[in-house]
């Protein structure tokens, strides 16, 4: 008997979802694509929010900037929860590797005192202020728009707890518990940091979510990130503290890789109308003042006679930046 | 000339790879068989780093093709940026 084998070509009668198809055509569509074009509910709203009556419940009025298509603001990276999860897991198992070696060998203990010091000062409130930064990225992903933006930012705001575990950690490895409560005492008593507790808190208010996203995201991760993991870094590796800067190796990484994403949402939205681009330039501007205001007191007490340098570079590397990003600033 | 040819296992991770293997080499064909893709082109074909890493959002190492092709045919010239196959003699 003969067996002829044959391959049978089936030709699949749709490669995607019909609204994916409507915007890139009838192909097989990344996981991304299917996971964050048009999901945002956008009709049949029977009740409006009790607490916001003149609105609908997601409303794209939430903020003054506006968009023709709210889905331009796609996130480079292509995070869908999976990819996001496999990215952070990946980052968690080295991160944890670093803190059980410093652990294991007990390399906190040769930290300089300095160091070690000028770490539970400065770094550790900071915790504080990440958890901040969890807020705003939340009501952002509560009160968005378009799941291009909103999703992402809920993974934002996940982020923002990873650098305050982070953080409390570099505390509870250089000092023990005690860290905590002391960093907490700073943050709410200690006048070097009262500035940016009370810019931090002043965000804490705001309604329009996209001015959240510019306040939080561009001007204060793009102004204080650069000083305390980089320029505060290569203070603690200079001087023999290079366990911190392996504990604090993930937010270096992370703020290179958002500041990405950031980056692509606000040229998106700054390039979409003159209007858009007065306003976010305005919140910049805005924003600016306090933030810079509130770093000064920390980059003097953590760079000392080198202070003014860093606040120099870190404005102008700012300001270039904005620029880049068709910010008139 | 002849023909140079590359066959990739059609899934999730080698999509964005043929779309970029197409985007950079307008003279090459796909075929698209059960679960399998097979990319001819007359002289020479160039995969390109930065093409598939503009699609996937993320760096890419051009090693990990290697996990989902199936075959090539031609003479290999590789190195970071680029896998380039081609009939050079």
């Amino acid at each position: 008997m003969q067996i002829d084998l044959r391959t049978v070509s089936i030709k699949p009668l749709r490669h995607t979802f019909d609204h994916i198809a409507r915007r890139f055509g009838d192909k097989p569509a990344s996981r991304y694509q299917e996971g964050t074009y048009d999901i945002q509910q956008t009709d049949i709203f029977h009740y409006r929010p009790m607490w916001e009556p003149e609105l609908q419940l997601f409303d794209k009025r939430r903020t003054k900037v506006q968009m023709k298509d709210w889905y331009a603001l796609k996130d480079p990276r292509q995070y869908y929860y999976g990819a996001w999860t496999i990215a952070r897991a990946r980052q968690q198992d080295a991160a944890d590797s670093s803190f059980e070696m410093i652990e294991e060998r007990g390399l906190a203990g040769i930290v300089p005192e300095a160091q070690r010091k000028l770490a539970l000062d400065i770094l550790v409130p900071m915790r504080h202020v990440e958890w901040g930064g969890n807020m705003g990225n939340s009501f952002i992903s509560a009160y968005g728009y378009g799941t291009a933006i909103t999703q992402p930012c809920l993974y934002h705001a996940m982020d923002h707890l990873a650098v305050a575990q982070y953080l409390t950690r570099i505390g509870l490895v250089l000092d023990g518990p005690d860290a905590l409560d002391t960093a907490k005492d700073a943050w709410m008593n200690g006048a070097m940091w009262q500035p940016m507790r009370r810019h931090v808190e002043n965000t804490l208010v705001l309604q329009d979510w996209f001015e959240i996203f510019v306040a939080q995201n561009l001007v204060l991760e793009g102004l204080s990130y650069p000083v305390f993991y980089d320029y505060l870094d290569s203070e603690f590796s200079a001087n023999g503290a290079t366990a911190i800067s392996m504990m604090t190796r993930f937010m270096a990484e992370w703020a290179t890789e958002t500041s990405k994403w950031v980056d692509a949402q606000i040229k998106v939205a700054a390039a979409e109308s003159p209007e858009n681009k007065a306003m976010i330039s305005d919140w910049v501007k805005q924003y600016r003042a306090p933030v810079v205001e509130a770093l000064t007191p920390l980059i003097h007490h953590a760079f000392g006679n080198k202070a003014d340098s860093v606040l120099d570079d870190m404005s102008a590397q700012f300001a270039t930046r904005c620029t880049k990003l068709g910010l008139s600033v | 000339m002849s023909k140079v040819f590359i066959a990739f296992q059609l899934n999730e991770d080698t999509r964005p790879i043929i779309e970029a293997v197409l985007a950079d080499n307008p003279h090459a064909e796909a075929l698209e068989s059960p679960a399998m893709v097979k990319i001819d082109a007359e002289g020479s074909l160039v995969i390109k780093r930065e093409t598939i890493e503009e699609l996937i959002g993320r760096k890419f190492d051009l090693q990990e093709l290697q996990i989902n092709l199936i075959t090539i045919s031609g003479h290999l010239d590789e190195d970071d940026d680029q896998f380039k196959l081609s009939w050079p003699n």
